[in-house]
């Protein structure tokens, strides 16, 4: 066991922080006040080699580990949760499927202009009618000759509209259940694609949240992602990977909270001294700290086991689960700490509890991750 | 950064799991009926070098190492939590004898302590000085060749069964008050104990109050240099925490399995309690809060055992760990409903013994000020 960082994993450390302070922390408040999608610093991670981390350096990636990963997420998290959550999608819910069960052609084709960040990846699973209950899909895709066509409609589809290309899901055998349930790689640009308006949010504003509208969209054979009837297993990995994104994410947030309730806590005076010398503020900001080194370490775990090709269900779930609902409690105790000014938008704090809500929700709530905790804890003990 | 146990700290965890689980386990529930010390446990332990873990070998330890150690403990709590804090508090004596004491100090007590001729007391807390460590009142007055201690000491672990007791005295009031460190051995001339503490739990272990009526303690076993006893005693904490955290997780991981049992076998409304996601909740909320404080206690031990500063580590796997520990106690007994209140089944002493982990070696309230102190002098990390 050994709880140090890689000279690897703390290069990317130092590189994403500085990046995300300079170039990041300063767009945040504009970028959730306007809503605009970071096109720039899309770019610049791109430029970064953070939109495809995990993946080989052949197929366009950093060829850098989950935990590499895990680390960026954090600290892009931290300074701006919309944008993080851009990178987390294209590495982990775009990369992460083709890597797996893609063929050489869809890696050369596909996974090689969205892993270095050229296209844009999202990933349509939701439907509305499918949100927790994922394998009730009502998209169809039907065969015809060498073609799929698809008819459906997804939604709270991140990136949608500025996504090249989405991993999308469809049923190709009603019958057959969520057993009937196919992958495909399809190009946004495909006639009978539609992306519909971007949704106004409670929290990670400037990412952008669509409805994808498919209408007799046709998809070409050889943009099927593995094989008919392998698409729940295909979304049900890639959303094991994708959790530990989402940890990192809440575990950035959570550590922005902290931070603005530690440099608040310092300077506030009230009843003749810094509250931070008062204990009801020191167990708060004992308690976020506690919180987010546990936090850390489940997602770090998870992240270890994938790149070891270990099953890491479980632990996705436990690092999503915990991360999340830390990061919620903690942003609230930011709010808390800074009293009156946690509720202005001067301060970040009220940002950061907007933003981390989503983290509960998004990539299976926190509901969904109890459910698989204890189905594995049933089967295993 | 990497999750893979040595191949020794996995053979001793498999080890001293299955030691647990054949020979700890089963007498469980008559030591805690008895409140007998369970004299035949610590005999194993010693024989399997449990009680040395932290001692060179050169003085008859094991010098497994805090990682392993605290693998074991784990384990060793999870069969019968009463072993696991004689076990703990034994191996912490050891452990602080060899890193302050002289050679000669060395080659008296670490023997015995390794091989179990006798156990390792550590006596810090008076009647009037519990958190408040630094408020003790038993003096030791330099008298020719001898200390003369005065004074008492409370909830006092092995206190009756132990070779040797560290004491921590007061040696100068004034300018500035100076504690330090002796080592006590029980057939001293004027070393009193009082009768055993009758407990909420941990009944099985041996708690006592000593007293000392001009006891005279040789020169020579002065622990340290004299005025470095506080430091001393705070050293030997941040292990003994860490140690906590882990016999905490043990009783709760033992509490977890026989709710996560119960739960299969007993049924309600014509179905298993495992098949309610009320019931999957709980499990799943207790499996994740273990796995976390599980990582915390092991990061810590890993930065004790690298040789780094780790009393923040120490303190917040502390306060996770037992505070976690006590959660999933206590929805095990819920889990149980009213099989859960009744003897006949194990986890309402797991929820009794592992109240006092929140408590001993400092409460959850000091480990939180510490917490607190040292992100506000050093900032999140």
């Amino acid at each position: 066991m050994v709880f140090d960082l890689t000279e690897e994993q703390r290069m990317i450390q130092d590189m994403a922080r500085s990046f995300a302070q300079k170039e990041v922390l300063p767009k945040a408040a504009e970028l959730d006040e306007t809503g605009r999608f970071p096109e720039e610093l899309v770019r610049k991670m791109a430029d970064l080699g953070l939109m495809g981390v995990a993946v080989p350096e052949e197929y366009g990636g950093a060829g850098m580990d989950n935990i590499c990963y895990v680390i960026a997420m954090e600290e892009i998290a931290r300074a701006c949760a919309s944008t993080s959550v851009i990178l987390s999608v294209n590495n982990s819910l775009a990369c992460d499927p083709i890597l797996k069960f893609g063929s050489e052609e869809q890696r050369r084709g596909t996974l090689v202009p969205l892993a270095s960040g050229k296209h844009l990846g999202c990933f349509g699973l939701t439907e509305p009618g499918a949100g927790s209950d994922a394998g009730s899909q009502k998209t169809t895709a039907i065969r015809n000759g060498s073609r799929y066509i698809v008819n459906g409609t997804k939604n709270f589809i991140t990136n949608a509209p500025h996504a090249d290309t989405c991993i999308l899901f469809a049923m190709t055998d009603k019958e057959k259940g969520h057993k009937g349930i196919t992958a495909f790689i399809l190009d946004m640009k495909a006639k009978g694609v539609t992306v519909g308006k971007n949704e106004k949010k409670l929290g990670i504003s400037a990412s952008a949240t669509a409805s994808i509208i498919l209408e007799d969209v046709e998809i070409p054979e050889e943009n099927r992602l593995a094989n008919e009837g392998d698409g729940f297993k295909v979304a049900m990995h890639t959303l094991d990977g994708g959790r530990i994104g989402i940890a990192a994410q809440a575990i950035g947030i959570a550590r922005a909270s902290l931070e603005g309730a530690l440099a608040y806590a310092k300077e506030r005076k009230q009843f003749g001294q810094p509250i931070a010398n008062f204990q009801a503020i020191q167990w708060m900001l004992a308690d976020m700290a506690t919180e987010i080194d546990a936090s850390r370490l489940l997602a770090y775990r998870a992240a270890w086991l994938k790149d070891r090709n270990a099953r890491h269900s479980k632990e996705s779930s436990m690092a999503k689960l915990y991360a999340s609902e830390t990061a919620m409690r903690a942003s609230v105790k930011g709010i808390q700490i800074h009293g009156g000014y946690g509720y202005i938008k001067e301060y970040p704090a009220e940002r950061h509890f907007r933003d981390a809500k989503i983290t509960e929700i998004y990539e299976g709530t926190s509901e969904i991750q109890r459910l698989v905790i204890s189905a594995a804890l049933l089967k295993d003990g | 950064m990497t999750f893979l146990l040595s191949e020794e700290q996995a053979q001793i965890r498999d080890m001293v799991r299955s030691l647990a689980r054949k020979e700890f386990a089963p007498n469980a529930a008559e030591i805690d009926e008895q409140g007998r010390y369970p004299e035949e446990n610590m005999k194993l332990l010693a024989e399997l070098g449990l009680l040395g873990m932290l001692i060179p070998a050169s003085h008859g330890g094991s010098e497994a190492g805090p990682v392993a150690y605290n693998l074991a403990l784990a384990e060793v709590a999870r069969g019968c939590a009463s072993t696991g804090v004689g076990m703990a508090a034994t191996n912490m004596v050891g452990e602080t004898i060899a890193r302050f004491g002289t050679e000669e100090q060395k080659r008296r007590f670490l023997p015995a302590l390794a091989s179990g001729t006798g156990g390792g007391a550590f006596a810090l807390t008076e009647p009037a000085a519990g958190s408040d460590a630094f408020g003790i009142a038993t003096v030791a007055v330099p008298d020719g060749a001898d200390y003369v201690l005065n004074g008492g000491k409370a909830f006092i672990t092995n206190g009756t069964c132990a070779s040797v007791t560290i004491v921590m005295a007061v040696t100068r009031k004034e300018p500035e008050k100076r504690i330090s460190a002796f080592l006590v051995e029980p057939q001293t001339r004027g070393w009193f104990s009082g009768k055993p503490e009758r407990k909420m739990g941990l009944k099985g272990s041996n708690t006592v109050s000593l007293s000392f009526d001009d006891c005279r303690i040789p020169k020579g076993n002065l622990l340290g240099k004299e005025g470095e006893g506080f430091r001393i005693a705070m050293n030997a904490l941040d292990g003994g925490r860490v140690g906590i955290a882990s016999q905490s997780v043990g009783i709760a991981r033992a509490a977890l399995d026989a709710a996560i049992s119960f739960a299969r076998e007993r049924k309600q409304f014509g179905q298993p309690l495992s098949e309610f996601q009320a019931i999957q909740w709980m499990m799943a909320d207790s499996a994740t809060d273990l796995d976390a404080a599980e990582l915390l206690a092991l990061r810590a031990a890993y930065h004790q055992e690298t040789g780094r500063p780790f009393t923040r580590e120490a303190s917040i796997a502390k306060v996770f760990a037992t505070e976690a520990a006590y959660r999933a106690c206590h929805r095990a007994v819920q889990i149980h409903g009213g099989y859960g209140y009744i003897r006949e089944y194990p986890v309402e002493r797991h929820l009794r013994d592992v109240k006092v982990t929140s408590i001993y070696e400092g409460t959850s309230e000091i480990q939180r000020v510490i917490i607190a102190r040292d992100l506000l002098r050093e900032g999140c990390r």
